[in-house]
């Protein structure tokens, strides 16, 4: 991890010139309610809202898929415990048996709501917040009131996390070349931790001395940003249309559990 | 005698656990002077530089910043805003995803608009030769380059002096002429440390010495430097 990778971030489609706080906005709501949704149907328009999203914002197919991925290796497993594991209705057939275990038909369900929830969800923040580059994404959060500190550490996080990883790299190479093999043995578990405290220590002297560097230039707990947000038509219609289609995830979930 | 605009007087700075680093320490900087404090590696030149910033409290001592006494945090936050510190190891100094947002960073501090922060900060960047570095990430800069960002966003601040700690650590020949060149063109009073003699003697006009935790004026000293060229022992002029 050489720099930290913003290709989405970069683009001249609709959502790229969109206001960061609307998209931001517009983020929080699809993804909370998708998150809600516990019926196939909505988590299915859920999905094809993210999709549609993320044809809007033109993003690269081969990145999209790349980060999908690794989503998917995690879903992988809940394919494969799920259905052995959520037991079957009463005098339910099993879908599948292998030997002593039986996979019911719930499982399944379970699993594939699960799947379409979690790339519905992803495309919807790859489309809508990937695309925020981060000297935007701070002050995007600032005006719409995130705690001061989070939006720190987001900041903060971002710039350092090169640095520290340089740090870290630094001090393997010098183990490295006192011929330092890792291994499993009590003798590589002491110098890895050792390594680890050192980072730390390391971090926070740093963290004091950026803290006098700013402070030095009249930091007193608070960013004033450049930034500047202004909300168009088309953003208007972007919010309006993600709260039309999260109202319609919760319209469909409830009539559901009235019918039910 | 125009008037100080630093003033430390009998500072003593204690770490804990490891001695005496500063004992009975007095300096002053007046409007215009151009003071280059040398001393080697650890003779408490840093811990000045942080305790004339309020950054380290001495046990022992005054801070006197533009003819006034610094008391507590407060006065300090207040004269920090007329002074440009700029800091051994610039990542500590550039925090801010662009460079823009950093060079204006202490503008914006000092309740300037974003319309003026971003006018200083062209102005400052302009000063140190990297107009069009606006929208560059600090942190994939070279260390020369990274180096005169840092100091465009004290430029930036408009200070009235500028005290550079150790301004030519891990800078390549190049670069380090460059800065020299750059300052050359500031006019503002200014205390440069460094443990380069010949990096004061370009960029200062009196020279100081920190030894033994006191400040002592630099000292005279000839020496001799062997010369060799083709036939040069034929006698002959230079």
């Amino acid at each position: 991890m050489a720099t930290i990778d913003q290709s989405l971030a970069h683009g001249d489609s609709i959502i790229h010139t969109m206001d960061p706080r609307v998209r931001l906005g517009c983020a929080v709501l699809l993804t909370v309610t998708t998150a809600l949704l516990h019926w196939l149907p909505p988590a299915l328009l859920a999905l094809a809202t993210g999709a549609g999203l993320t044809l809007l914002a033109g993003l690269r197919p081969q990145t999209v898929i790349r980060r999908l991925a690794v989503v998917n290796v995690f879903i992988v497993f809940l394919w494969i415990f799920l259905p052995f594991s959520v037991p079957l209705a009463a005098q339910g057939e099993p879908v599948l048996r292998l030997g002593p275990l039986a996979a019911s038909r719930a499982g399944v369900d379970l699993a594939l709501l699960i799947t379409v929830k979690s790339n519905a969800i992803v495309l919807t923040l790859l489309a809508l917040m990937a695309t925020i580059p981060m000297q935007d994404l701070g002050p995007a959060m600032q005006r719409l009131k995130v705690p001061e500190k989070l939006c720190h550490i987001l900041l903060f996080t971002y710039r350092y996390l090169f640095v520290i990883h340089q740090e870290y790299r630094t001090m393997r190479r010098a183990m490295a070349a006192r011929g330092f093999t890792p291994g499993t043995n009590r003798h590589t578990y002491r110098a890895v931790a050792w390594l680890m405290g050192m980072l730390l220590v390391r971090s926070w002297d740093r963290a004091e001395r950026v803290h006098s560097a700013m402070r030095c230039r009249g930091f007193r707990g608070r960013f004033h940003s450049m930034a500047r947000f202004t909300v168009s038509a088309r953003d208007v219609m972007l919010l309006a249309g993600c709260t039309a289609m999260a109202a319609a995830f919760i319209w469909l979930e409830t009539t559901r559990r009235g019918l039910a | 005698m125009t008037s100080a605009v630093i003033e430390l007087s009998d500072i003593e700075y204690t770490f804990p656990g490891r001695g005496i680093c500063l004992s009975g320490l007095n300096f002053h900087l007046h409007e215009g002077e151009r003071v280059g404090l040398f001393g080697p590696n650890g003779a408490g030149k840093t811990t000045m530089l942080h305790i004339l910033m309020g950054l380290l409290h001495p046990q022992r001592g005054e801070v006197r910043l533009f003819g006034r006494t610094m008391a507590d945090g407060r006065a300090f936050d207040e004269a920090r805003l007329r002074i440009g510190f700029l800091f051994q190891n610039s990542d500590d100094q550039l925090f801010c995803p662009t460079v823009l947002d950093d060079v204006a960073f202490g503008p914006l501090n000092q309740g300037l608009s974003p319309d003026e922060a971003r006018q200083r900060a062209t102005e400052a960047l302009t000063t140190v030769g990297l107009s069009g570095f606006e929208d560059y990430v600090p942190y994939r800069l070279s260390g020369g380059e990274k180096k005169l960002v840092a100091l465009a966003t004290i430029l930036s601040m408009r200070p009235e002096v500028l005290v550079l700690d150790e301004p030519t650590t891990g800078l390549s020949p190049e670069s380090r002429e460059r800065l020299v060149s750059i300052l050359a063109g500031l006019p503002m009073a200014r205390l440069v440390v460094s443990h380069e003699p010949d990096f004061l003697a370009a960029t200062t006009d009196t020279l100081l010495a920190l030894r033994d935790g006191r400040i002592v004026p630099g000292r005279l000293a000839p020496h001799s430097h062997v010369h060799v060229h083709e036939e040069g022992d034929i006698p002959h002029q230079h």
